[in-house]
């Protein structure tokens, strides 16, 4: 059993500038007692499991508003798969359509939050997933 | 005096933003004479078309010109997006805006490992000048007037821009248009970036002072607080720190021995319009008011062309919501007009599915007749600046000329803005900003329709979108491949090592040797690398 607080990697992947929202994200999720490290932008798939792995971070949390979801999602799910860090708790948000949303969703990622997510949904949802992991059944 | 009457409130969600506008700014119930009693109207207000413009830069306001429609596009491959524009000329646009992908504006070619998954998603991707060939066949480069949003690798746009239209035989001088090549704020808020300030200063001087004696029909520089206002700013913020980063260009221009009236007339802005209508209207009359006394009376400009600041204003895309798509219809009506009573020169307005993907030509269309209703059906444009005089919108004005000049004085203290922008102020006041507006959304202060107010059980998802496929992406990667092969690559190395030699060298211009390299169908990441050769690549340090 494991007492520390949840801890969570909000990452930016590509060339996608847009961080107003991770970073909003990232102070909610802080403010709610978790221990968050934000990557800082144009990350590769492969440098934020790392950062995960290295942070033994619970969960990771990617921000895409740039149209690329549809590639880097699935690269960050087949990294996790790679380096034997799937059990950490993938989910994200951005620009993403309801159809790419839920073929992300059959790929492994586990929550997809669009423009207009309650902040109190995402805290609860990281909370409760990322809760799971440290107990496991 | 007459006594201002009392405030009672309704309650209930929304209700807690009642006394203060999105951005915060406090709001009494009703305004009344002594909230002028500051104003001088003489030197404050004056007239539409005179110093300091707070009224606007024409006497007759929009009676003897519109606004200009100017709907940005772009996405795909060069052919895609030509075909588009072709359409909206077609369909009564006055000019054409180009937006690129994500690759393009950070300066790598589509088939870069960086640009996997991102070519042609957020624009059109432009490698080479063959591309920009392509952008504009059939179209009359020296007919029409082109805005291009690119920053950190502007300069590179402007040589292929120059280089495609002397190819059709249109001499440069002939050119009409803009193009953004506004860095500061990049490192700001968009963060489309390459190399670091200080050698970015320098290329955007030489751009200006190339454009001065080559190109006497094109706005150098089109100094954004659009982008700032999306990354979650206030609007005082958008409109001080959008100014700050203009007088730092001015005196830029200024110490590289430029004399302001030679450039100024030619700087233009870019604003955003949001939701809260009447403090965006202040916004923008405050802008000109601050930027015509700083430019006269900091900067001692002659020409009455220096002092006027001229806009372009797209509608809030932070401002529209998922849910409900169609309800953004209706929020872009209402921000395009106060853009309108603000005094906008030229209007983006978004289609009501952005918030999804790229639009679709449907939605593209609903946005261009909502500036068409608001231009030719509301009447709105029958009587210069109709707001001015408005006790509450006079002070709101002032208000917002406040905050701004306060805010200068914070910048002043870090010694400017490169420096400002070195220690993350600029970037932690934003950050603040956004959560505390992303909080009241939260705790229901603030009304967002549809969202968390008026929502629907279960969204419907019936709304056609317009997708970019992965085919797209190979199919450019390959066709700059193919590039590279045909290629004469003694010229090619030439040219680069011109190119280089004039980074290194601060009183050598770098546009010619820009369109030269442009001639010789050098690719963007190719002149990117070059001079990331000599300059080095920015790396943000981030701030939460």
């Amino acid at each position: 059993m494991n007492d520390r607080p949840l801890r969570v990697v909000i990452a930016k992947a590509g060339l996608d500038g847009h961080d107003r929202g991770a970073k909003v994200i990232a102070r909610a999720l802080r403010d709610a007692g978790m221990e968050v490290i934000y990557t800082g932008l144009f990350q590769t798939p492969e440098q934020i499991v790392q950062t995960a792995i290295q942070e033994d971070a619970d969960g990771i949390g990617l921000s895409i508003l740039s149209g690329a979801h549809m590639t880097l999602f699935p690269l960050v799910v087949e990294q996790l798969r790679a380096q034997d860090a799937g059990d950490i708790v993938f989910f994200g948000g951005g620009t993403i359509p309801p159809e790419d949303a839920r073929r992300l969703k059959e790929l492994g990622v586990r929550e997809i939050f669009t423009p207009g997510a309650p902040l109190q949904a995402i805290v609860d949802f990281v909370r409760s997933e990322c809760g799971k992991r440290r107990t496991p059944a | 005096m007459i006594e201002r009457p009392g405030a009672a409130g309704r309650r209930g969600p929304g209700s807690g933003a009642l006394d203060r506008t999105i951005s915060d700014v406090p709001l009494n119930s009703v305004y009344g004479p002594d909230d002028l009693a500051g104003l001088d109207v003489a030197t404050d207000l004056a007239w539409p078309g005179e110093y300091p413009y707070t009224r606007g830069i024409h006497r007759n306001g929009y009676r003897d010109r519109l606004w200009t429609m100017r709907q940005f596009a772009g996405f795909g491959n060069a052919a895609q997006t030509n075909e588009r524009y072709h359409f909206l000329l077609e369909h009564g646009q006055h000019g054409l805006s180009v937006a690129f992908d994500m690759p393009t504006l950070m300066g790598y070619d589509s088939d870069a490992p960086q640009a996997r998954g991102e070519v042609g998603k957020c624009g059109v991707a432009i490698d080479s000048l063959a591309d920009m060939e392509v952008l504009f066949d059939g179209i009359d480069m020296g007919d029409i007037t082109t805005s291009m949003t690119i920053n950190g690798p502007a300069c590179i746009a402007l040589a292929q821009y120059i280089a495609a239209a002397e190819k059709k035989g249109i001499p440069r001088a002939k050119l009409g248009g803009t193009i953004q090549a506004d860095i500061l704020k990049e490192y700001i808020a968009q963060k489309e970036w390459i190399f670091p300030p200080r050698p970015h200063m320098r290329i955007i001087v030489d751009m200006i002072q190339f454009c001065t004696v080559q190109m006497p029909k094109w706005n150098t520089i089109s100094i954004s607080g659009y982008h700032i206002r999306e990354a979650g700013s206030t609007a005082a913020q958008e409109l001080a720190f959008t100014l700050a980063d203009g007088f730092a260009y001015v005196e830029a221009c200024t110490a590289a021995g430029m004399d302001v009236d030679s450039f100024a007339p030619r700087l233009s802005f870019f604003f955003n319009s949001h939701i809260d209508f009447f403090e965006e209207i202040a916004k923008f009359r405050a802008a000109r008011r601050i930027y015509a006394r700083h430019m006269r009376e900091k900067y001692g400009a002659r020409n009455p062309r220096s002092w006027q600041l001229r806009f372009h204003t797209q509608t809030a895309g932070c401002s529209a919501t998922a849910q409900q798509p169609e309800n953004n219809i209706v929020r872009v009506a209402f921000e395009a007009m106060a853009a309108v009573l603000g005094g906008t020169q030229s209007l983006h307005t978004n289609s009501m599915d952005e918030v999804l993907a790229l639009p679709t030509e449907k939605s593209v269309e609903i946005a261009l007749r909502t500036q068409q209703v608001l231009a030719y059906e509301t009447n709105v444009t029958n009587v210069a600046d109709p707001l001015g005089g408005s006790y509450f919108v006079e002070a709101l004005t002032d208000e917002m000329e406040r905050q701004a000049e306060s805010y200068f004085a914070q910048i002043a203290e870090y010694g400017g803005v490169i420096e400002a922008i070195e220690a993350g102020f600029f970037q932690r006041e934003i950050a603040d900003a956004s959560y505390r507006y992303q909080r009241s959304i939260e705790t229901r202060d603030r009304v967002v329709v549809g969202v968390n107010a008026f929502a629907h059980e279960e969204e419907t998802e019936n709304i056609d979108l317009l997708r970019i496929g992965i085919e797209m992406e190979r199919a450019q990667a390959a066709a700059v491949q193919d590039l590279r092969g045909r290629r004469d690559d003694a010229a090619i190395s030439r040219s680069l090592e011109r190119l280089q030699a004039a980074c290194r060298d601060p009183k050598d211009n770098l546009m010619p040797h820009l369109i030269d390299c442009a001639n010789a169908y050098c690719t963007e990441g190719e002149i990117v690398e070059a001079m990331a050769g000599v300059y080095g690549r920015y790396v943000e340090r981030a701030v939460l």
